[in-house]
C-alpha cells in the first residue's frame, strides 16, 4: 500500500512497543505503559490489539481476526482487510493454520502451539477499576500485592448470592504475583490462559497499557477454597455441529421465545461440521 | 529500653515555622494501655502520626520490638514493611468509624478484610471469624451482611475495632475512640474495650483529650501541652496527684 | 511488712499562686506481718496523704518506702511505674473511700476482677466474690448489677470485698467502716483479723472507736506541721 509502512506502524514505534512487550513479558501481568499511537479507528475499536499485532506481525505470518469467537462479523473482517493491506500478510480463519491470532473477547477453542502469538484486545487493564478509583492507589496496590479487597469483592458475591456473580473478565493472579485483567472473555475461557503453550499479548490503545503471559504461565482465577472456580456454561450442545464442550452463543429465532444454541467459535464449529 | 514493645526518643517535629513536637520520649511495654492526654494544638495528633509512621520525624526515632523480639525502627522500614505492619501486628481505631471502614462492604465483608489480606482462603473460615467478632463486640451476628450505611455510631464503632481486633494486634493505636458518640453509647464502647483490651492483652495507645475516659481504661498518662510531655505516670498519679502547672489545671476543669 | 522513712511530701498549688502546703516531713512508719497499725489524728494532718503514699499514688518529695515483693526489698518511692503496678498487684492492697464504677459491670465481676489480677483462676474468683459478697450482706439480686445505683454503705461493702478477696502481705484500709451499720462493721472486724492471722501488715484509718479497738495492735499518732509560706 503507497505511503504507508509494513503494517501502518513506523518501525520507531514499532521497536518502542516491542520493547515495552518484552518488558511485559518479563514480568507476567503487569502492566506497562506504552504510548499509543493515533491510528486509523477509534478508541474502543481494539486499536490497542491492532498495535500489538503490527508490531509483532512478520511478512511470513498467517493472521486470524477473531470478534467474539467469529471471523465474519464486520469488525473481525474490518481488522483482518486492514491488515491484508498494509501488511500484505496471509490471512485465515482456520485456528491451526494461523501463525498471529487478534481477538475481541474469546479465546479459540482450538487448542494453541509454542509457535503461535495470542493477542487480546482490551478495553480496561485495571482489574481493580471498579473498586478503587484511584489509579496511584491501584498502582501502589499491584506493586505490593495488596489485593484483599478484590476478595472482598468475591466474599460479597457468595455472601449475597450464593457463588461468584462475574461472568465475564474474570479475576486471575499471574505467575503467583499479579493480579491481570483477561479481558472481557467469558469466565468460561479462563482456564484456556493457564499453562497455555502460545505466547499472549494484551494491548489497551485507550489506557495505553501493554500486558503479558509467557508460554506455559501459572494463571489461576482467584477462588476461595471452600467455593472454587466453576464458570457456569449453558446445558447444551451446539445445534450446528453437536458440540458440548464449547462456549455457546445464544441465538434467538422468533419472538414466542424460540432460540438456540451455536458455537461461539466460528472456526471451530466449521471444522467439527467438516469432520462429521 | 528493656522489653518495651514500643519506644520513641526525643522526637521533634515542626510544621514549617510551628513546633508541632519538642523532644518527646514515650515508652510502651506489651499489653499496657498508655493515655495521651492534651488538648487540641498539644501535639498529640502529630506524635500519633510519627508514632504510627505516617509522618518522619525531623529529629528522632521510633523503635517497635516485634513478636520475635528484634528491634526495628519504623521510619527506616521500606514501605511494603510498614504496611504489612499495619495490617497483621497493629491496629489503629480512628475516632470517625465511617472513615476506615468500606461502607459499600457488608459487615462481615469489613472484618474478613484483614484476614483475605494475610492470605485466608476459605470463605466458611472467614465468616465465622467474623461472625465471632461480630458477638464479642456485641452486634448480632444475623447483621453480617447487612451494610454499614444500617448501623448506628456506636455500632459503627465498634464494628471497627471488631475489623482492626480480628488479626490479633499486638499494638492497637486509638484516636479519640468514643469522640462524638452518645454517653449511654460511650459508656458501652469503652467496657467493651476495656474487656477486649484485657482478656487479648494488647498493648494500647490511647490519645484522647478526655480524662474521665483515660482513667478508665489507661494505667499510664502523658499530659501533652504545646508539643511537649509535660507529665507522666501512673494514671491515678498524674490525675490525683497532678505536678505541673498545665495538668492542675486540666484536672481541675473536669466536671464532676 | 512495709518500713516507711524520711518520707516528706507537699502539695504545691498553681492555681493558688504557687502556694505550697507541706503535709509530711520526715515521717517514720513500720508494720511488722500480722501487725494492724492505725493511724490517728486530727482532721486534715495528713492520715490520708500518708495512705495515698504508701499506694505509690501520691509522688514523695523525699524518703523510702520499703516493702517485700518476689522476695527482694524494693523501694515504691523510687521504682518504676511498671513495678508500682506489680506491686499493687501482687503486694500492697487498698480499700479507699471511694468505689470507682466501672459501666456496665456487676458487683460480683468487679470484686473478681481483683482477685484474677492477683492470678486467681476466673471461675474460682467468681465464687470466691460471691462468699465476700454475701458475707458483707450483698443479696444475691444485687450480685450481677453494676454498683454505679448502689447506696453507699452496699459500694462500700463491694469495695470492701475488692479489697479483701485475694490475700495480699499489706492491706491499707481508709475509713473501711465509715458507711455501714453494726452487723457489717463486725463483719469487717473479722475479715481484718482473718487478714492479720494470714500475716498481712496492715495500715488503717478507723473513724469508729469499736472498730478501732478491737483491730488495732498500735496507734500511730499523727500531728500537723508548722505552717509554711
Amino acid at each position: 500500500m503507497n505511503g504507508y509502512n509494513f503494517a501502518y506502524l513506523d518501525e520507531q514505534t514499532k521497536r518502542m512497543i516491542r520493547r515495552a512487550l518484552l518488558k511485559a513479558v518479563a514480568i507476567p501481568g503487569h502492566q506497562v505503559p506504552f504510548g499509543s499511537r493515533e491510528m486509523p479507528m477509534p478508541y474502543g475499536w481494539g486499536t490497542g490489539g491492532i498495535q500489538i499485532t503490527a508490531s509483532v506481525l512478520g511478512p511470513a505470518d498467517v493472521l486470524k481476526v477473531i470478534d467474539q469467537g467469529a471471523d465474519d462479523t464486520t469488525n473481525a473482517v474490518s481488522i483482518r482487510r486492514f491488515f491484508a493491506r498494509t501488511a500484505g500478510v496471509r490471512t485465515t480463519t482456520r485456528t491451526a493454520e494461523a501463525t498471529v491470532i487478534q481477538t475481541r473477547h474469546r479465546i479459540p477453542e482450538t487448542k494453541l502451539r509454542e509457535d503461535q502469538i495470542l493477542v487480546y484486545q482490551v478495553p480496561q487493564p485495571e482489574p481493580l477499576w471498579r473498586l478503587v478509583p484511584s489509579r496511584a492507589e491501584t498502582r501502589r496496590m499491584h506493586a505490593l500485592a495488596e489485593y484483599g479487597v478484590m476478595h472482598v469483592r468475591l466474599y460479597e458475591d457468595i455472601a449475597r448470592l450464593g457463588q461468584v456473580a462475574i461472568s465475564y473478565d474474570y479475576p486471575v493472579m499471574v505467575n503467583g504475583r499479579y493480579l491481570m485483567s483477561p479481558s472481557p472473555i467469558p469466565a468460561f475461557d479462563n482456564p484456556k490462559m493457564h499453562r497455555m503453550a502460545a505466547l499472549q499479548l494484551f494491548g489497551a490503545g485507550r489506557e495505553k497499557r501493554i500486558y503479558a503471559v509467557p508460554p506455559y504461565t501459572e494463571v489461576r482465577s482467584l477462588d476461595f477454597d471452600d467455593h472454587p472456580f466453576r464458570p457456569a456454561r449453558a446445558p447444551q450442545a451446539c445445534i450446528l455441529c453437536g458440540a458440548t464442550d464449547s462456549y455457546l452463543d445464544e441465538v434467538v429465532t422468533d419472538d414466542r421465545g424460540g432460540r438456540m444454541f451455536v458455537c461461539s467459535d466460528t472456526d471451530y464449529c466449521a471444522g467439527r461440521r467438516a469432520a462429521a | 529500653m528493656s522489653a518495651t514493645l514500643l519506644s520513641a526518643r526525643e522526637l521533634s517535629f515542626a510544621f514549617g515555622p510551628i513546633p508541632a513536637l519538642r523532644g518527646v520520649s514515650v515508652d510502651l511495654w506489651p499489653g499496657e494501655v498508655l493515655a495521651v492526654v492534651g488538648e487540641s494544638g498539644s501535639g498529640k495528633t502529630t506524635l500519633l502520626n510519627v508514632l504510627l509512621g505516617r509522618l518522619r520525624p525531623d529529629a528522632g526515632a521510633v523503635w517497635y520490638r516485634d513478636e520475635a523480639g528484634h528491634l526495628a525502627d519504623v521510619h527506616a522500614m521500606a514501605e511494603p514493611e510498614l504496611r504489612r505492619l499495619h495490617r497483621s501486628d497493629w491496629g489503629f481505631v480512628q475516632q470517625d468509624a465511617k472513615a476506615s471502614l468500606r461502607m459499600a462492604v457488608s459487615a462481615g465483608g469489613n472484618i474478613g478484610e484483614r484476614l483475605m489480606a494475610q492470605g485466608a482462603r476459605h470463605y466458611g473460615n472467614i465468616r465465622a471469624a467474623a461472625a465471632e467478632w461480630l458477638e464479642r463486640v456485641e452486634i448480632d451476628p444475623a447483621r453480617i451482611d447487612d451494610l454499614p450505611r444500617t448501623f448506628s455510631g456506636g455500632m459503627l464503632q465498634r464494628l471497627q475495632i471488631a475489623r482492626v481486633l480480628v488479626t490479633h494486634p499486638r499494638l492497637v493505636f486509638m484516636d479519640e475512640p468514643t469522640g462524638g458518640l452518645d454517653v449511654s453509647v460511650q459508656a458501652r464502647l469503652l467496657d467493651l474495650i476495656r474487656k477486649l483490651v484485657s482478656r487479648l492483652g494488647i498493648a494500647v495507645v490511647l490519645v484522647t483529650h478526655d480524662l474521665g475516659v483515660a482513667r478508665l481504661l489507661a494505667e499510664r498518662l502523658i499530659v501533652m501541652q504545646g508539643g511537649r510531655v509535660v507529665e507522666h505516670g501512673l494514671t491515678d498519679q498524674v490525675l490525683d496527684d497532678p505536678q505541673h502547672p498545665y495538668t492542675q489545671l486540666l484536672v481541675s476543669s473536669v466536671l464532676q | 511488712m512495709i518500713a516507711a522513712s524520711g518520707l516528706a511530701k507537699s502539695f504545691t498549688l498553681h492555681l493558688r499562686g504557687g502556694v505550697r502546703i507541706p503535709v509530711l516531713d520526715g515521717l517514720r512508719l513500720e508494720v511488722r506481718a500480722g501487725e494492724c497499725v492505725v493511724l490517728s489524728g486530727p482532721s486534715g494532718v495528713g492520715k490520708s496523704t500518708l495512705m495515698r503514699a504508701l499506694h505509690g499514688t501520691y509522688r514523695l518529695d523525699g524518703g523510702r518506702i520499703l516493702v517485700r515483693h518476689r522476695g527482694t526489698m524494693t523501694d515504691l518511692a523510687v521504682a518504676d511505674e511498671r513495678t508500682i503496678l506489680e506491686i499493687r498487684r501482687e503486694t500492697i492492697g487498698y480499700v479507699s473511700q471511694f468505689l470507682r464504677v466501672v459501666p456496665r459491670v456487676g458487683a460480683r465481676d468487679l470484686v473478681a476482677e481483683a482477685a484474677v489480677a492477683h492470678g486467681m483462676d476466673e471461675d474460682a474468683a467468681r465464687v470466691r466474690a460471691e462468699a465476700l459478697l454475701a458475707r458483707l450482706n450483698i443479696p444475691r439480686r444485687l450480685h450481677l448489677l453494676p454498683p454505679a445505683t448502689f447506696s453507699g454503705g452496699e459500694q462500700q461493702r463491694v469495695n470492701l470485698a475488692r479489697g479483701f478477696i485475694a490475700r495480699r502481705p499489706v492491706l491499707l484500709l481508709d475509713e473501711p467502716t465509715a458507711s455501714l451499720d453494726a452487723a457489717n462493721r463486725r463483719v469487717v472486724i473479722d475479715l481484718i483479723r482473718e487478714a492479720k492471722q494470714d500475716g498481712a501488715a496492715i495500715v488503717g484509718i478507723f473513724h469508729d472507736e469499736e472498730v478501732r479497738a478491737a483491730v488495732a495492735d498500735r496507734l500511730f499518732a499523727m500531728e500537723p506541721l508548722q505552717d509554711a509560706a
